[in-house]
């Protein structure tokens, strides 16, 4: 059977080709969906994850439901090939059925998953407009800052994607938002922290 | 009164921010981190966290433990859970938090839900109540953390309870609320799309609403709906196109705008909609031409954010109904995206092109030559996305080039797969497919990498694997076997001798009578014989009638391998005590640590053997003599003159006859050719080439030469170009009207990779013709050359210094006319004397200096004025014959080192056509120059930037001097040299808290203890600065017994030295990006201080 379709292939028949080609191509999708991996077809992203160049995660956001072992092995996997590129390649890759797409910043990689039809460049730009969100927010921000202060991270990337989706990609309306939920905290600490000082509680 | 209560109040939370819980709050999770970046192992890690999260445990189940305690740990175990560690005994108190703290507490909370729980998760039950309670509350930020946890993860069952809820929050009066509920109904439409079928009208009024946000947030939701049924949409298709006139058109707030891009995001989905709602629909898409034109046009800034619009652009007049002005639009933008020097936008327009390809497949044609060159692009994604662009254009004749491209690529596909291979038969199956049907096109490395990763796999794990493999491969045995390509049957008996042991139901017969089988056919070439017979070799004893059988066939065998094969065959199917101890089975345990040596060891030791000495440590006395002839030989030899030490080549022959008394008198050693170096032979680069043919070029004025340029004919372009266009035909035939005619006429010209400024006259649409037409006209244009030259190095000072450039051999030709990628090559090719490449720096200044020179300090002064300032070394002496003598001076630079070689001529006659070259492997090289002439007693200086980038302790380099004492007749004189590292170094300045993130940044590091200078006062003071002189390093601090010293590698990677008093030792612990970097540091420093 198989000899008879290499036969045909030699010949160059264009239907057995095309037939051979194609499942060359999707071998890596069947993968996923082997892997039982349902993908909504839809561009948003599917996680999105920050570590260091040593591989240590700093943050991590899954923006499709999957176990914690599938998050760990995917986490790993995609942590193992980033670093593995080299600096004059391009910024994405292929990775199951979808395209990574990532960006070094000092020694921190920046790095999503996001469907194979999306547009590259402007996932790229999602990730520059959080790093500047971050910088905004932090005030040059380094890997320190987002190591000691991850929870706030995750509040700035909740604001400015929400379930995968941009939110508001305004960066004024985002680092105002949350200002005032910072603001909230500082008015709700303020008055217990001073009955704390006295020693009336 | 109130006043001042309130401005109090309001100055409170300044005034305690320093003490405010969130200081206090951060500081276990402070230590935390802390402590975790301190250990060293992941055992200890392990150990720490599992420590942390039983403390966490006891803490979370306390009666005692307030809500502001409970944050914080809920802080903590986010934090183990971001490590890999489970930590699920929190889930439950992270919904509690939300629950019942306050508005702190519940940030928090919310936060931990969304990252701890699936949408699945059954505990998500026990949240709806409160974020009921959440979405009534008159506190806003309470109502937009109930939103923001519903759109990431709520159950899909109890989306009615908070469906009207949520949908009130659409009129809500804050725009931050109506932007979370959209996004929140959007993702119910996801998961459960009949819930919310009911309030379409409403997101109709969300789409116009006055807040761009609300408005772009709406847009994910109609995305998804037009995706499902287009033409129910097709009414809005004009408030789409208004929308997308006014972003463009500038009428958003400014803050929408993303590197002065006007909300780039919002442009995109736009555009999405349109080319989904304009597909196939011809009044639909005549509606948004315009809008669709005026996108092109604006998207003219370079910047990635541009070319992301563009893409979609193009995607949606490629997608509707088409216009043929907008086509050819987008065509020439397609254009710009492959044409960049940009990998990530040649990516993208690889794709753009793959799409368009399917609607017009010519547009492949314009741009053959950069496909060519993708097709064998060293990143795996860009040439995976070139096959997906050639399987679009695949035609019945070019189908069989494709196809072989397509096999090369297979071979890089298997071995990566098998890390996502979801089970061993696909495993199996898929190598199957691949080695019959790729067969013998596969290069060598994978069959051998298959059977690598089964032969490397544990046991009990892999097991499993190779018996499926050992099945799967007996069932293609019993099959039709005649066509199967060597590789494969290869393949198939090594796995069959090594593992057919496991599959227990299978008869060992029948193994080998299959195996037997194949050894008849003719088809098996007399290799996979070889691999048969040893298979057979290992299946273990009890058939020895079948063995033996075989054996007597095969000693009549012609083939003497076989013959010999057979004989051991039947000896060890005879003797089973010789056969049990040739085959052992798993005897393949590696004593890494080489321990059966010991013996040995302790015995050369006691015998008076050196001790064992890792290599940076060994380089130091081998740098010492295995460079026999170098000139860091001792002076003191000079004595003993040698003077039959003729060097044997050709060129230096005149050097010994002419020479004179005085220099007799001393050790010419210079002119011999290095040919031992200390990794062995040295290949002779320059003696290979004909040494007077370079020159002779260069004699001919510069006038005459350009003439001789003019009539001379366009140079091939080299064989390697000449390989891809022929491959370009072959691929991208069939596609064109005369397909293989069009080539040369219609490549495109690839982006001028050797220039340093684009020049500004060139617009990228004009370029593509001009270029062609350059480089189809036969012969170079004055005008061409000199603005390319001009162009590209515009600090050179003009007319000495370019003609002297311009006389290398031949490259300029090609450079001038052509500029394209050929340069590269070309240049290559025609000074290849010039081995690794890229010039750095060439500025030759010929100095006039009538007094006679001596080697000596004053040369110094000759330096340009540029570089006086600059901290040098001593001048020390190169070379020198009769008539030339070479020194040469290190100048530190902070981005290069300078090498300077003077140049004397120490005749009184004129010397020509002084060339130097210079090579070096190690370092970034540098090129040669020609100078004119040399004045009788006059030197030149020349200087050379020398960069290097992997750090090696000692670098040699090697060099030629040519030049003409008469016309025609060329003199060589080789010269050598060698720097080290030291030379490379830079101090570093830094703060101590830059030098402390810094630290924590790196990854490799080295410790070692090195000598402690104690000699005078503080020990650890004299010794940093004793290093500091050494090897010019920067002290950032000294704090008590410890000190901290930073220096980096030019202006490259930094190394951080942390060195600390310990008894009579310094404990040095270097850190570095580099992974060499720190080894090389240490060995010099260890080399600074036993100097000392």
């Amino acid at each position: 059977m198989r000899g008879q379709e290499s036969l045909d292939f030699a010949k160059g028949r264009r239907v057995h080709v095309t037939g051979f080609l194609t499942s060359a191509f999707t071998a890596i999708r069947h993968i996923a969906h082997a892997h039982g991996i349902e993908c909504n077809i839809n561009f948003k992203m599917q996680f999105m994850l920050l570590f260091s160049r040593q591989g240590k995660l700093r943050l991590q956001k899954w923006y499709v439901p999957l176990s914690d072992t599938q998050k760990k092995k995917i986490s790993r996997e995609v942590i193992q090939m980033v670093l593995a590129r080299k600096p004059k390649m391009c910024s994405f890759l292929e990775w199951r059925d979808m395209k990574i797409v990532y960006k070094r910043y000092a020694s921190l990689y920046f790095c999503c998953a996001v469907e194979d039809q999306e547009n590259e460049l402007i996932t790229l730009e999602i990730i520059h407009r959080y790093v500047e969100l971050l910088d905004k927010y932090f005030g040059s921000v380094c890997e320190l800052d987002i190591i000691f202060n991850f929870e706030k991270a995750y509040y700035i990337l909740d604001e400015f994607i929400l379930g995968g989706e941009a939110q508001e990609t305004s960066k004024k309306n985002v680092l105002k938002a949350i200002e005032q939920a910072d603001m909230l905290q500082e008015e709700a600490e303020a008055p217990r922290s001073v009955l704390e000082e006295i020693g009336l509680t | 009164m109130s006043d001042v209560v309130e401005k109090t109040l309001t100055a409170l939370p300044g005034l305690f921010e320093s003490q405010t819980g969130a200081a206090k709050i951060t500081n276990r999770l402070r230590q935390l981190i802390k402590s975790i970046t301190e250990l060293t192992s992941k055992h200890e890690e392990e150990n720490l966290i599992k420590r942390e999260l039983s403390a966490i445990k006891e803490q979370v189940s306390s009666p005692n433990t307030t809500m502001k305690q409970m944050r914080e740990i809920m802080v903590r175990a986010m934090y183990c859970e971001m490590l890999g560690y489970d930590a699920s005994f929190t889930y439950i108190h992270a919904i509690k938090l939300a629950q019942q703290g306050g508005v702190l507490e519940k940030r928090v909370g919310y936060l931990a839900v969304s990252l701890f729980l699936n949408e699945g998760h059954e505990l998500l039950l026990l949240l709806v109540n409160t974020v009921l309670k959440d979405l009534q509350s008159t506190n806003l930020i309470e109502v937009c953390m109930a939103l923001t946890v519903v759109a990431q993860v709520f159950p899909k069952d109890m989306i009615p309870a908070v469906l009207p809820l949520v949908e009130d929050k659409l009129s809500h009066p804050k725009e931050i609320i109506r932007r979370k509920a959209v996004l929140a109904l959007y993702k119910f439409y996801l998961i459960a799309p009949n819930q919310v079928q009911h309030i379409h009208a409403k997101f109709c009024k969300a789409l116009s609403d006055k807040d761009p946000g609300v408005m772009a947030s709406s847009l994910h939701i109609y995305l998804q709906l037009i995706r499902e049924s287009p033409d129910s949409y097709k009414d809005l298709t004009g408030s789409f196109v208004t929308i997308l006139k006014q972003v463009l058109g500038g009428k958003l707030p400014v803050d929408f705008n993303y590197h002065s891009v006007p909300a780039p995001w919002l442009q995109i989905q736009l555009l999405r909609i349109l080319s989904l709602l304009g597909k196939e629909d011809q009044s639909t898409s005549e509606l948004m031409y315009e809008v669709l034109d005026e996108s092109l046009r604006r998207a003219e800034m370079n910047h990635n954010i541009t070319y992301a619009i563009l893409y979609e652009c193009v995607k949606a007049v490629y997608t509707i109904h088409p216009k043929a002005e907008l086509l050819e639009k987008a065509a020439r933008c397609i254009g710009n995206f492959v044409l960049s020097p940009k990998i990530n936008l040649k990516y993208l327009g690889l794709k753009a092109l793959t799409y368009v390809v399917q609607h017009d497949a010519k547009l492949a044609l314009q741009h053959q030559m950069t496909i060519i060159e993708c097709l064998d692009h060293s990143d795996f994604t860009i040439k995976r996305e070139t096959l997906e662009l050639l399987f679009r254009i695949t035609n019945a004749q070019n189908v069989t080039v494709i196809v072989e491209k397509m096999l090369d690529f297979l071979c890089y596909v298997p071995i990566k797969t098998l890390t996502f291979a979801p089970d061993n038969s696909w495993f199996i199956q898929t190598m199957n497919d691949v080695f019959s049907i790729g067969g013998d096109l596969l290069q060598q490395d994978v069959p051998n990498n298959f059977l690598r990763l089964l032969a490397e796999g544990k046991p009990e794990e892999d097991d499993q694997l190779r018996l499926y493999a050992v099945e799967s491969y007996l069932t293609v045995l019993k099959g039709h076997t005649s066509h199967l390509p060597q590789c494969f049957l290869q393949v198939m008996s090594w796995v069959l001798g090594e593992y057919a042991h496991l599959q227990e139901s299978v008869d060992r017969r029948e193994v080998i009578r299959l195996l037997t089988q194949l050894l008849d056919q003719r088809s098996v070439s007399s290799e996979t014989r070889v691999w048969i017979l040893s298979a057979l070799t290992k299946i273990p004893e009890g058939q020895t009638d079948l063995i033996l059988d075989l054996a007597e066939s095969l000693s009549s065998s012609q083939d003497t391998v076989l013959r010999q094969q057979a004989q051991e065959l039947r000896h060890l199917s005879q003797d089973s005590q010789l056969r049990e101890w040739v085959l052992v089975e798993n005897s393949c345990a590696v004593d890494s640590s080489l321990s059966f040596l010991d013996g040995f060891v302790s015995e050369a030791l006691a015998a008076g053997a050196a001790p064992y000495k890792p290599p940076h440590q060994r380089q130091e006395e081998l740098s010492l003599n295995l460079e026999p002839y170098s000139f860091s030989l001792p002076v003191s030899l000079s004595s003993c003159s040698i003077t039959d030490r003729q060097s044997p080549t050709l060129l230096s022959v005149s050097s010994g006859l002419s020479g004179n008394s005085a220099e007799l008198s001393t050790l010419i050693l210079e002119g011999v050719k290095r040919v031992w170096g200390k990794d062995g032979y040295l290949p002779q680069k320059e003696a290979t080439a004909p040494p007077v043919d370079e020159p002779s070029a260069a004699v001919q004025p510069a006038s005459q030469q350009e003439a001789a340029e003019r009539i001379e004919p366009r140079p091939e372009p080299s064989t390697q170009n000449q390989d891809k266009q022929q491959l370009a035909s072959s691929l991208f035939v069939g596609l064109g009207v005369g397909s293989s005619v069009s080539l040369l006429g219609k490549s495109e010209a690839p982006p001028p990779r050797f220039r340093k400024k684009p020049r500004p006259h060139e617009s990228s649409s004009s370029s593509g013709t001009s270029k062609r037409s350059s480089d189809s006209s036969s012969h170079s244009s004055r005008n061409t050359t000199d603005s390319f030259l001009y162009g590209s190095f515009p600090e050179e000072e003009p007319a000495t210094s370019i003609s002297t450039f311009d006389h290398t051999p031949k490259s300029t030709t090609a450079n001038g006319l052509s500029q394209n990628k050929d340069t590269k090559e070309d240049r290559h090719a025609n000074t290849s004397q010039i081995l690794g490449g890229d010039m750095v720096i060439v500025r030759p200044s010929t100095i006039q200096d009538k007094h006679p020179p001596s080697v000596s300090s004053d040369l110094t002064a000759l330096l340009p004025a540029d570089l006086k300032d600059l901290p040098h070394s001593d001048v020390i002496s190169l070379t020198s014959d009769p008539s030339l003598s070479l020194s040469s001076c290190r100048l530190f630079r902070d981005e290069a080192l300078l090498l300077v070689i003077f140049i004397s001529n120490c005749t009184e006659t004129v010397i020509k056509d002084v060339a130097v070259q210079l090579t070096c492997e190690e370092l970034k090289v540098c090129t040669g120059n020609v100078m004119d002439c040399l004045e009788a007693r006059s030197t030149s200086v020349c200087h050379y930037a020398l960069l290097m980038d992997d750090p090696h302790t000692n670098v040699s380099l090697t060099g030629t001097v040519s030049y003409q004492t008469q016309p025609g007749h060329t003199n060589t004189l080789p010269f050598s040299g060698t720097l080290s590292t030291a030379d490379f170094i830079r101090p570093l300045v830094v703060t101590t808290e830059e030098y402390g993130k810094l630290w924590l940044s790196l990854s490799h590091d080295v410790k070692q203890n090195l000598k402690l200078l104690t000699d005078a006062g503080d020990p650890l003071r004299t010794t940093l600065n004793a290093l500091k002189d050494a090897l010019q390093l920067h002290v950032v601090d000294i704090i008590g017994s410890e000190g901290i010293v930073a220096c980096r590698l030019l202006s490259g990677a930094p190394c951080l030295l942390h060195c600390r008093v310990n008894g009579a030792a310094l404990a040095m612990w270097l850190r570095s990006p580099h992974p060499a970097l720190p080894d090389f540091i240490l060995y010099h420093c260890q080399r600074a201080l036993a100097h000392h």
